[in-house]
């Protein structure tokens, strides 16, 4: 039972924590640091590294998504926005107009690596051989007709023998990420939309209607081949581990660390390994980025430093602790390129960025 | 079952011979309500084995991590007295190994052979001679945590029958494991750094401290900010406010927020705290004025019915001998109705300690290696740490996500527990 004395201690306590925060809250000594899922295992290592080798705090890491991350990083200038956000994509045309017109005018790009895109199955089931028109055959929710002509059905296909003779005669059942997933994006690009580009017919609507050949090209079939599993790839790889039969997409991180347990298909003749993924050989690898604000260099303590840890030949290099954790490094030159124009903070112009 | 009537020769069914004939039927009924009950129980029952065991089975072996003793010599040239923090650490890993395995001479081999040590071993040396500067010079044998990759050899989650290009470890390297074993000089400990240290990305660093000291400073904010206000508009509800349609609306509005989906609270904590008082985000106070939010309505409804429980004949006597209203509640209804307040709070602050919806609209579901010391610091809560080990390709992580459910299940059964002693040491019955 509480004596009065207790009571009022405790409503006194109460008033302090609701008027305190008026006091909190100025100055931030800690770099903040939002954005990809796919980025946040190399950020927060190259983090916790910069922590424990400088004087300065380690940075706090939010894993928000590209597009969540854009949104705080060009919500506008001051402590209480992010200083440096990560991307699994390059910055679209409208976040950069949002970012200048909320007066954070001058970015800097730093592209870190490269991320491979791979699509396994279990040890236990044959190794599969794709071509990226495989891949948009079996996965499109509408495909062209399979006498020739130059219309579109509903997807067809029910097992990989349908697809291509060469495939083996199992069901076509494909564990892949929700729609919201940065990983998603970059696998309809990259494998759908190049598959999709090999009829003549729909790449020519690239330039009369992209709209069109977007819708044809982007769109997953949604009558149960392709299975959204979450954004959880251990989770997809337990999966896979389960069911034999199916196949998952992820990234290379996750086949790299489950060697032992499963595979990853061949695209268009080429495995998804370390090496392949480095040279470009492998045609499902997308590049990462992290954006700096450079209004904030120079306010909040370490940035330049957290920068140059990140970019520096130990971190992102060929042997660094990054390829350790699963990053594709970039070639010598560009790494080279990419550090100098980070430590001038070179700014982006809006021209730079496409897409 | 006859029952014999006054007239002999003549049967009569009396009420007692319908009662008769049923009972077998009821009582066969009531056996089956029964059963159906039990089989209730034990169905969940067995769910939550399930999940228990699944949990303490991937989790237990957490608790333990490799470690590697090393002859570490602190020879006294690598130091500079004045900078301690700028010598080079790791190379007195690099020197140990190289003693212990003369015969690696091969750059890359190296590389290899240095990669048994988690990259964490120079930190703790830093720290230790940081520490006691008396080591300088000395030469000691000390445990040191060794990489994630042999931790699941030793613990079998890595299979040795693979082929050596399907596994992350290579075959000569599981050679310098077995004769590390062999020697005595690998062996799985107790892992203490799972309970002294912050998030890690390298899975033999990571631990839940800095995820138990947000979630404590965040159910502190909570439990302050809602305690008081909880009981207070329940007292005001129950013993002052007339019965008018303002308060049947006030009613309705509190029972209506207790069903709200709680990922709304964190978008309204992200609106009004975050957006319009200029709050700091990821902090614990932030996070503890959104669950209080959430709590509010659980606190105010558990301490109303309590409230409600108290007989009306204490409230009478007590102003028969003349106690003013506000002494009959301070000295006799809010004391009686107290315990069942605190377990209607407790049950309160669980739920809100196992949330992580609303806090990642705040900014809470962050990678935050520093332990939090204040309510502004950067924090993450217990929950959170699970969902973001559950999501790291390592898969050293999958039994730290375990180990970390677990701790988070210890820590709701102390709660629940400690509710149900009070409910049972205070309760009165009338």
């Amino acid at each position: 039972m509480l004596s009065k004395d207790a009571c009022r201690a405790i409503v006194l306590l109460a008033v302090a924590l609701a008027v305190s925060p008026a006091a909190a809250g100025q100055g931030r000594d800690y770099i903040s640091i939002v954005g990809s899922s796919t980025v946040y295992p190399f950020a927060t290592t190259v983090a916790e590294q910069f922590g424990k080798t400088t004087r300065f705090k380690t940075p706090k890491i939010e894993s928000t998504g590209s597009g969540g991350g854009m949104k705080l990083f060009c919500a506008g200038l001051g402590i209480e926005t992010p200083d440096i956000t990560n991307a699994s994509r390059r910055i679209k045309k409208s976040e950069y107009a949002t970012c200048r017109k909320n007066g954070v005018r001058e970015i800097t790009e730093v592209k870190i690596g490269y991320d491979g895109i791979v699509l396994a199955n279990s040890k236990e089931a044959p190794r599969m051989n794709l071509s990226k028109r495989d891949i948009f055959l079996a996965l499109a929710a509408r495909v062209p007709a399979p006498d020739g002509g130059e219309k579109l059905v509903a997807n067809p296909y029910r097992t990989w023998k349908e697809v291509d003779p060469a495939l083996p005669d199992t069901r076509i059942e494909v564990l892949g990420p929700p729609p919201t997933s940065g990983t998603r994006d970059a696998f309809v690009e990259l494998a759908m939309q190049g598959g999709c580009s090999t009829f003549a017919w729909i790449k020519t609507l690239k330039k009369t209607d992209k709209a069109r050949f977007k819708g044809i090209c982007h769109t997953i079939r949604e009558d149960g081949a392709y299975i959204e599993a979450g954004e959880n790839d251990n989770l997809i790889v337990q999966k896979l581990e389960a069911n034999p039969r199916a196949l998952g997409i992820f990234g290379f991180s996750f086949l790299d660390q489950n060697g032992d347990r499963i595979q990853g298909s061949l695209v268009d003749g080429e495995a998804p390994t370390f090496e392949n993924i480095a040279s470009g050989s492998y045609p499902v690898s997308r590049p990462l980025f992290f954006y700096i604000k450079d209004a904030h260099v120079g306010v909040i303590p370490g940035m330049r430093e957290y920068v140059a840890e990140f970019t520096s030949d130990r971190a992102w290099g060929e042997d660094g602790y990054l390829a350790d954790k699963g990053l594709i490094p970039m070639s010598a030159g560009e790494r080279q390129r990419y550090a100098a124009d980070a430590a001038a903070l070179k700014p982006l112009i809006l021209d730079d960025a496409g897409n | 079952m006859k029952k014999h009537g006054a007239m002999p020769g003549k049967e009569k069914v009396t009420a007692m011979d319908v009662v008769q004939k049923g009972l077998a039927r009821r009582y066969r009924r009531e056996r089956w309500f029964r059963r159906m009950g039990l089989a209730a129980v034990l169905a969940s029952i067995g769910f939550l084995g399930l999940l228990f065991v699944s949990i303490i089975g991937n989790g237990w072996s957490a608790f333990t991590q490799a470690e590697v003793l090393l002859d570490i010599d602190f020879a006294a040239a690598q130091f500079d007295v004045d900078n301690l923090a700028r010598a080079n650490y790791g190379a007195l890993v690099k020197k140990s190994l190289q003693k212990l395995f003369p015969g690696v001479k091969d750059r890359r081999q190296k590389r290899k052979l240095y990669r048994l040590v988690s990259s964490g071993a120079a930190f703790i040396l830093q720290k230790m001679v940081m520490q006691d500067t008396s080591l300088i010079g000395t030469s000691r044998r000390i445990w040191l945590p060794a990489d994630d990759e042999v931790d699941m050899l030793l613990k079998g989650y890595i299979s040795r029958s693979v082929p050596e290009s399907q596994r992350r470890l290579t075959d000569r390297q599981i050679g310098w494991i077995d004769r590390l074993i062999a020697d005595g000089r690998l062996k799985k400990r107790f892992n203490t750094t799972f309970f002294t240290a912050g998030d890690s990305r390298e899975p033999e660093l990571a631990g839940i401290r800095g995820a138990v000291a947000g979630s404590l400073l965040t159910m502190l904010v909570t439990l302050l900010l809602s305690f008081p206000v909880g009981v207070a508009t329940a007292v005001y509800l129950e013993e002052f406010a007339p019965r008018n349609r303002w308060t049947d609306l006030i009613e309705v509005n509190i029972n209506n927020l207790a069903a709200v989906p709680s990922i709304v609270f964190g978008l309204l904590g992200l609106a009004f705290f975050l957006g319009v008082l200029g709050l700091p985000r990821s902090s614990p106070l932030v996070g503890g004025l959104v669950l209080t939010l959430m709590t509010l309505p659980t606190i105010i409804i558990a301490s109303r019915a309590s409230l409600k429980s108290v007989p009306p004949s204490i409230r009478e006597a007590a102003l028969g001998i003349g106690a003013s209203k506000m002494q009959v509640i301070v000295h006799h209804v809010l004391p009686l109705a107290m315990p069942g307040m605190m377990t209607g709070t407790i049950i309160g602050m669980a739920q809100a300690l196992g949330e992580t919806a609303p806090l990642l609209m705040i900014g809470m579901v962050a990678f935050i290696v520093d332990v939090p010391t204040g309510l502004t610091d950067p924090a993450t809560v217990l929950p959170v740490q699970i969902y973001l080990w559950a999501d790291a390709p390592e898969r050293a992580f999958v039994e730290r996500t375990a180990a970390a459910i677990m701790v988070l299940l210890a820590f709701l059964i102390c709660m629940n527990g400690l509710a149900v002693y009070l409910r049972r040491k205070f309760e009165r019955r009338w």
